[in-house]
């Protein structure tokens, strides 16, 4: 076949019997499993969108494991991820996580990632009795700089290079022409050349993360890229998944991090490790002041970690009232720290403090250096964050899967495979899966391996399905191709080219939507409050939004990639809205308040909020789901 | 919070059409203008500052400038990575300089041979991991 050019790209087709869309640590996790159960029978192709050595969440480094149980009890894992979210989350498939992922952890210190140890156990591996240094009860500290690579390594090895497309943007999800609700395969294209892949496949796994710059960032500028969470998680995962009928459950929860102002340096190794406090412009420890304020969101506020969307509703507080700027006071943690040290110490305390954000954010480091901040001398500012929707850290919004068939859990909550979704074959992992937070980077690699695992068993089941599309090939590549026939179209209609009234830049459309999700969905320029009628607004505005991203244009391969990214927002925010609007109760203050509905509502509300878009009509259904606990809850001694 | 690029440090990886920065970046943003054989960020506003490009450069030939909108002037972190260990420079503005070194890896680079003594997948149908051959697995 002739090679492609930008104006007529070559449509390449593509069959297998598993397709990995992502390359992160949930993929890796999918690869590594899916690999050893299909033996060479059963083909598996991952399509990364950027290279795997560096993709994803955990591109830059991680300078800690925050799931690793160890000696506590899946149980308790379960008790502390419920509390965190306030309640309604699926114990089974956080047990599922909780009882698998230690040996997940394992294999990346089998593979060459370094693990603190504590001094008496110095250089024993866990799995062989080595203890870690803990920053908290989940927690295990890590040299992370290279996790990734050493997570791609393993995973690159196992499925085999030549089953790996690198730089391949998944943009959409193909039902099957003749079986209802079922996946039949994906289609994208290169960003380095000019193709589309169709892919045909038995099972889909998609694992593209969270959503970031969904809403009108507190950076301005050049600072616009350093978002918390990774700038390029779009929201492909849960757009994707929803346009093909899955059904997504508790969009409506997001997750506002409390961090290091503008440069968003994490706090938990100084909160954990170094017993930092966080305090008011007058020294007042907030959250202990504000303690009546969180008992109106009882039983939550007593559970044994006050959850983190308490904790910022009491900041948040501080700050409406004036009383800022809140301050970890970092001089005070280390000066008590350093009491009984030697000077070599404390040298090492100091690097160890630093390195928190080089292994992670380095862009904090540069923050402090640019300012002159020596964290034994100077205290900094902390700031809740622009929100993030993602399930994997403390957050669960997601896709509704089918979860674990041994754990007693409600027929409804497993109706296949262990995290399929609605959607026959398709399944997630990590951010992908919504009800059940704090996996983290570990989860999400052992959430992979159940997915990967349970792929493999599908195509096993469903051997001699043959996938076929509604649509030819050729229409569906030049669906994708919209935004460059735009381009063609329009571009010497004006005499320059960025400014044209018949297209709109996938730039200009992402600031449109950041602003209509900040003025109206609860951003934070409202202080992360909104109500009904601000909200049926948002849907109005947002519709249009919608309409107009036909008209993105994309100048050049680059383009394209943002053009079908912010599509992919448009989707994931109009759940966000949707789901918000639905659920007349404020159940997570902190992150975001119906002021129209500012109680916590545990008679009418304690259920999963889902909902479906219809492949079809294009249509939203909303509905609630039953919630039920499986292990019993335990706040301030008392059960609930 | 962009890259930027030494202009006469980079040497565009020789000729290639893909050079190591723009094969790594996370973000597609690094891109190799073919005519000067020079890379440079296409789209700085989008820069996460994760630094993978940094670290990749065969020439260090990249650094990070913080984001002028917001952090004052002078500052920088500069990487310098192994196969087994990285070292950082932090530049304050007002020119002190901080230096740590960190482990990043136990292992040889390629090392990894991710079935070896491991145990052959077993049941398909039980909710085992294949690593974990003959474990009692908690239940609820």
């Amino acid at each position: 076949m002739s090679e492609g050019t930008f104006g007529n790209p070559q449509i390449v087709e593509y069959e297998t019997d598993i397709l990995i869309v992502g390359g992160g640590m949930a993929a890796c996790g999918a690869a590594f499993e899916a690999k050893r159960w299909a033996g060479d029978d059963v083909k598996i192709t991952l399509v990364d969108k950027a290279a795997m050595d560096r993709s994803g969440a955990v591109a830059q480094g991680l300078s800690a494991i925050n799931t690793y149980l160890g000696e506590n009890a899946a149980e308790d894992y379960v008790r502390m991820v419920s509390a965190d979210l306030m309640g309604i989350t699926r114990d089974d498939l956080v047990f599922d996580v909780g009882r698998h992922v230690d040996g997940t952890v394992h294999l990346f210190e089998e593979w060459g990632l370094p693990i603190w140890k504590t001094k008496e156990t110095e250089g024993v591996p866990l799995k062989n009795g080595g203890k870690p240094v803990r920053s908290g009860r989940w927690q295990i500290m890590i040299n992370g700089e290279s996790y990734k690579t050493i997570v791609a390594e393993a995973a690159k090895k196992a499925l085999g290079i030549e089953n790996i497309l690198e730089r391949v943007f998944v943009v959409k999800l193909l039902l099957d022409a003749k079986e209802p609700n079922r996946i039949a395969g994906a289609v994208g294209f290169s960003v380095r050349e000019n193709k589309i892949y169709v892919f045909r496949a038995n099972a889909v796994i998609i694992a593209g993360g969270g959503a970031v710059n969904i809403f009108r960032p507190r950076a301005t500028g050049e600072g616009m890229g350093r978002t918390w969470y990774p700038v390029w998680n779009a929201g492909s995962t849960y757009a994707m998944a929803a346009e093909v009928g899955a059904e997504l459950t508790m969009m409506e929860n997001r997750f506002v991090p409390t961090r290091f102002k503008d440069g968003y340096g994490p706090v938990g190794a100084w909160f954990l490790l170094f017993k930092s406090k966080a305090v008011n412009g007058f020294g007042e420890d907030y959250v202990k002041k504000q303690a009546h304020m969180l008992a109106e969101f009882a039983p939550y506020d007593k559970a044994a970690v006050v959850p983190t969307c308490l904790r910022n509703h009491a900041m948040l507080h501080e700050m409406k009232e004036g009383r800022g700027p809140i301050l970890m006071d970092t001089p005070s943690a280390m000066k008590a720290l350093g009491a009984n040290m030697t000077p070599k110490e404390v040298k090492h305390l100091e690097a160890e403090a630093w390195e928190d954000f080089l292994d992670m954010c380095i862009g904090q480091a540069g923050v402090w250096a640019g300012m002159n901040i020596r964290p034994e001398e100077t205290a900094s500012e902390l700031m809740p964050t622009e929100p993030y929707l993602l399930g994997s850290h403390s957050g669960c919004c997601g896709i509704w899967v089918s979860g674990p068939e041994d754990l007693n859990s409600p027929a409804e909550w497993r109706w296949g495979y262990n995290r399929m979704t609605t959607v026959k074959g398709l399944f997630t992992a990590g951010d992908g899966v919504g009800a059940s937070g704090h996996k983290f980077s570990s989860g999400s690699h052992t959430e992979g391996r159940i997915a990967g695992k349970n792929m493999v068993r599908f195509v096993r089941d469903h051997k001699g399905f043959e996938p076929s599309f509604k649509e030819d090939v050729k229409a569906i590549a030049e669906e994708i191709y919209l935004p460059v026939r735009n381009y063609f179209e329009h571009k010497d209609k004006t005499t320059a080219e960025d400014v044209n009234p018949y297209y709109i830049l996938p730039r200009m459309l992402q600031m449109r939507l950041q602003k209509i999700m900040d003025e109206y969905v609860a951003g934070t320029s409202t202080y992360f409050q909104t109500n009904g009628k601000l909200l049926q607004m948002g849907l109005h505005y947002l519709t249009m939004v919608k309409e107009d991203s036909r008209k993105m244009r994309a100048k050049d391969l680059h383009e394209l990639l943002r053009a079908w990214e912010n599509y992919h927002r448009i989707i994931t925010a109009e759940a966000h809205l949707r789901h918000i609007l639905f659920r007349e109760e404020t159940r997570y203050p902190g992150f975001f308040y119906r002021s129209d509905f500012p109680k916590l509502d545990e008679t009418n509300w304690k259920c999963f909020v889902n909902s479906r878009i219809d492949p079809e009509t294009k249509e939203w259904t909303m509905m609630k789901k039953k919630h039920v606990d499986l292990v019993e809850k335990h706040y301030g001694g008392g059960s609930h | 919070m962009p890259t930027f690029v030494h202009a006469e440090k980079c040497d565009g990886c020789k000729g290639g059409q893909v050079a190591v920065c723009m094969y790594i970046c996370p973000n597609d943003l690094m891109k190799l203008d073919t005519g000067r054989m020079k890379a440079f960020n296409q789209e700085p506003e989008q820069c996460w500052e994760c630094q993978c490009c940094v670290k990749a450069c065969p020439q260090q030939a990249i650094e990070v400038r913080s984001f002028q909108d917001w952090v004052p002037m002078g500052g920088a972190v500069i990487p310098l990575r192994t196969d087994n260990s990285i070292m950082w420079t932090i530049k304050f503005r007002d020119s002190e300089v901080k230096r740590f070194k960190f482990p990043n890896r136990t292992t040889p680079v390629g090392s990894i041979d991710p079935y070896a003594d491991k145990p052959p997948a077993g049941e398909i149908n039980s909710p085992l991991l294949f690593t974990e051959a003959n474990v009692a697995l908690p239940t609820i």
